[in-house]
């Protein structure tokens, strides 16, 4: 299928889901259905560089919170100097910039060295930004920052059905660049990266350059993701912006669901976003972390390739062609001489 | 800003004291990251573990913290030994300890630390002991006992460990499974013993490492997370796996953190291990002491 078409096919698709939200008539629809849609963009965002790269970010929540104080900071600005008030895909844009400029520096200093580096800078990454926006009055500082939501806007009614269709097509847009990576040499090159650097950067393959495209593009989606949320929750704090449950669903999502693909990604984060949703109203918020904890050690130990592994695997009685690949050396590298 | 001389002096002091208790902790990170490539984000965790497991025996049975910690050792060490089991077979046997293996200590953390919020609750715990309170005055340095009983520790605990890494035979294999495998192999040493061992003992040091970080201030189950960029900032400016070369690292981290708070509030302390990582990474990716 070329890239227009599966475009078109999502906005279709998203039609419907707006549709349907619509005509249940209750408001909550779109409050749940908000945060799930954010974890897809957060987990396709994450799977773009984990994924295809192999290179593992455990600071979704740092680019995340970057694009909602990037959104509040200009709402600040807004209020005190009585500016125009800027719409809202622009606020998205913006935040996705800000991310993508900090993900991309954050590539150039780490991804020289080995990935487990990339992984444990992206951890830091989280607590410095923190620390920064906690002694950033500013934006409200550790006491956190209001944020006054609109009750309406003009065509569509509440403005939280604004935001869910904001996220709503940014879910697209997520979805259909990672596809379109996927197929294209772009994504060839992220997967020669992921199977083997040494030799990709043998054959020609200018891998720190892909790299920094990778974390630029996936830092920025996940910034995209966050400029709305400040709108959405009202009250922007840091402990809870910077939570770790944004590191660990974006993770947990595509391994879940399967990472070799953009479809893993959808699947994990509808799966398990519904789940914690539900699990949240009937059980507790902490339970619910834990079950997303248990279900990420259970399935990158049982079930490498995620849900979409699974289905594959039962769908041709055969294991995904790489799976195979990977079984043959059973020995890490250097082992063998 | 007031500067004052015996203001510098003392954030100095308790940043050398500090950065004992911080060598103590990165220990066991230069066994498993430093030495045997296995990216244990999940080491804070353990820590906590180990915080609560000696905050147990202390509000229960009144055991002195170290005293307990030191008791159980051997059940970290099983749990690390398990761990590791686990992890070879699930992902290094495999050959895919990179994006999954980062992603199992990733889970694990996270479970360990709701477990404990879901057990003990988000109040800080602290723990009762006779050096806790007092302060020696030496001239113009004030030093807490409670910081300078688990530093002197720390660097017991730390030779401990480099005189069996360099006398023992077991240690002296688990330095050798980071060069060679294969040789190793031929020696008829099974390397994934000797790993699952070093593994274990790099868990075990989490519950001492544990029972100094409730012994120098009260704990709740998320304050393992500001452990970690320490940690690896520390691991990474020592040179990956050496010791010596970690306790200059941590007592380095210790000064300037500990002179950040003293001039510019203690608000601010986080963002300096980071800051000594990316300058690490940036400049000198084989650390002070690497090999």
């Amino acid at each position: 299928m070329r890239t227009p078409l599966f475009f078109l096919m999502w906005l279709g698709i998203a039609a419907v889901v707006f549709g349907l939200a619509l005509s249940s008539g209750n408001d909550y629809v779109f409050f749940a259905g908000y945060v799930v849609l954010q974890y897809v963009v957060l987990s396709t965002a994450w799977n773009i560089l984990g994924g295809y790269c192999g290179y593992v970010n455990f600071g979704s929540a740092a680019f995340f919170a970057l694009g909602a104080y990037s959104t509040v900071a200009i709402y600040k600005f807004i209020t005190e100097n009585e500016f125009y008030r800027l719409p809202m895909p622009v606020l998205i844009l913006i935040g996705g910039a800000v991310s993508g400029l900090v993900g991309f520096g954050m590539g150039y200093l780490t991804l020289r060295l080995r990935g487990a580096f990339f992984a444990i800078a992206t951890l830091a990454l989280a607590v410095v930004l923190q620390t920064l926006i906690v002694n950033w009055d500013f934006v409200g500082g550790s006491r956190g920052a209001y944020i006054v939501r609109p009750e309406e806007i003009a065509p569509i009614g509440p403005y939280i059905r604004y935001l869910f269709l904001c996220m709503l097509l940014l879910a697209v847009a997520a979805i259909t660049i990672a596809r379109l990576i996927e197929h294209s040499r772009l994504g060839y090159g992220f997967a020669t990266i992921r199977d083997d650097e040494l030799a990709a950067e043998a054959a020609g393959v200018p891998t720190l350059k892909l790299k920094l495209i990778a974390t630029t593009i996936s830092g920025a989606l996940m910034g995209m993701a966050g400029a709305p949320f400040p709108y959405y929750i009202g009250y922007l704090q840091p402990a809870s912006t910077f939570g770790l449950d944004y590191a660990v669903n974006s993770i947990a999502m595509p391994l879940i669901g399967g990472t070799t693909s953009w479809i893993g990604p959808l699947v994990g984060a509808i799966l398990l976003g519904s789940l914690q949703q539900i699990a949240t109203v009937t059980i507790s918020s902490a339970v619910n972390l834990l079950i997303v904890g248990l279900l990420l050690v259970g399935f990158v130990i049982v079930a490498p390739n995620g849900i979409v592994g699974l289905v594959q695997t039962y769908l041709r009685r055969k294991p995904p062609e790489f799976v195979g690949r990977r079984h043959v050396e059973t020995q890490s590298p250097e082992t063998v001489p | 800003m007031i500067f004052s001389f015996d203001l510098l002096v003392n954030a100095i002091v308790s940043g050398i004291l500090i950065g004992g208790f911080y060598a103590a902790v990165t220990s066991g990170v230069s066994l498993s990251f430093g030495i045997l490539d296995i990216v244990n984000i999940a080491h804070p965790a353990f820590i906590i573990l180990g915080s609560y497991v000696a905050y147990i025996a202390n509000a229960t049975f009144g055991i002195d913290p170290i005293i307990a910690a030191i008791i159980a050792t051997p059940l970290f060490y099983v749990l690390g030994a398990v761990i590791y089991q686990v992890y070879y077979v699930a992902f290094e046997k495999r050959g895919q300890e990179s994006l999954r293996g980062l992603a199992f200590f990733f889970g694990l953390l996270f479970i360990t630390e709701v477990t404990l919020v879901l057990y003990f609750g988000v109040d800080y715990r602290y723990v009762d002991a006779r050096y806790i309170g007092p302060t020696l005055h030496l001239g113009m340095i004030d030093v807490p006992l409670r910081i300078l009983v688990p530093f002197l520790v720390s660097l017991l605990l730390i030779a401990v460990l480099q005189l069996i890494l360099t006398r023992t035979f077991i240690g002296r294999a688990i330095m050798a499974v980071a060069q060679d495998q294969l040789a190793l192999r031929l020696m008829a040493v099974d390397p994934v013993r000797i790993k699952r061992i070093a593994f274990g003992i790099s868990i075990a040091t989490a519950s001492l490492a544990g029972a100094f970080l409730i012994i120098i201030q009260p704990v709740e189950p998320s304050v393992g997370r500001e452990y970690i960029g320490r940690v690896f900032a520390i691991c990474v400016l020592g040179g990956m796996g050496s010791l010596p070369g970690t306790v200059i690292a941590a007592m380095l981290l210790g000064i300037v953190e500990s002179l950040t708070a003293t001039f510019y509030g203690p608000s601010w302390a986080p963002a300096v291990s980071f800051g000594f990582l990316l300058l690490t990474l940036a400049v000198r990716p084989a650390g002070l002491l690497g090999r």
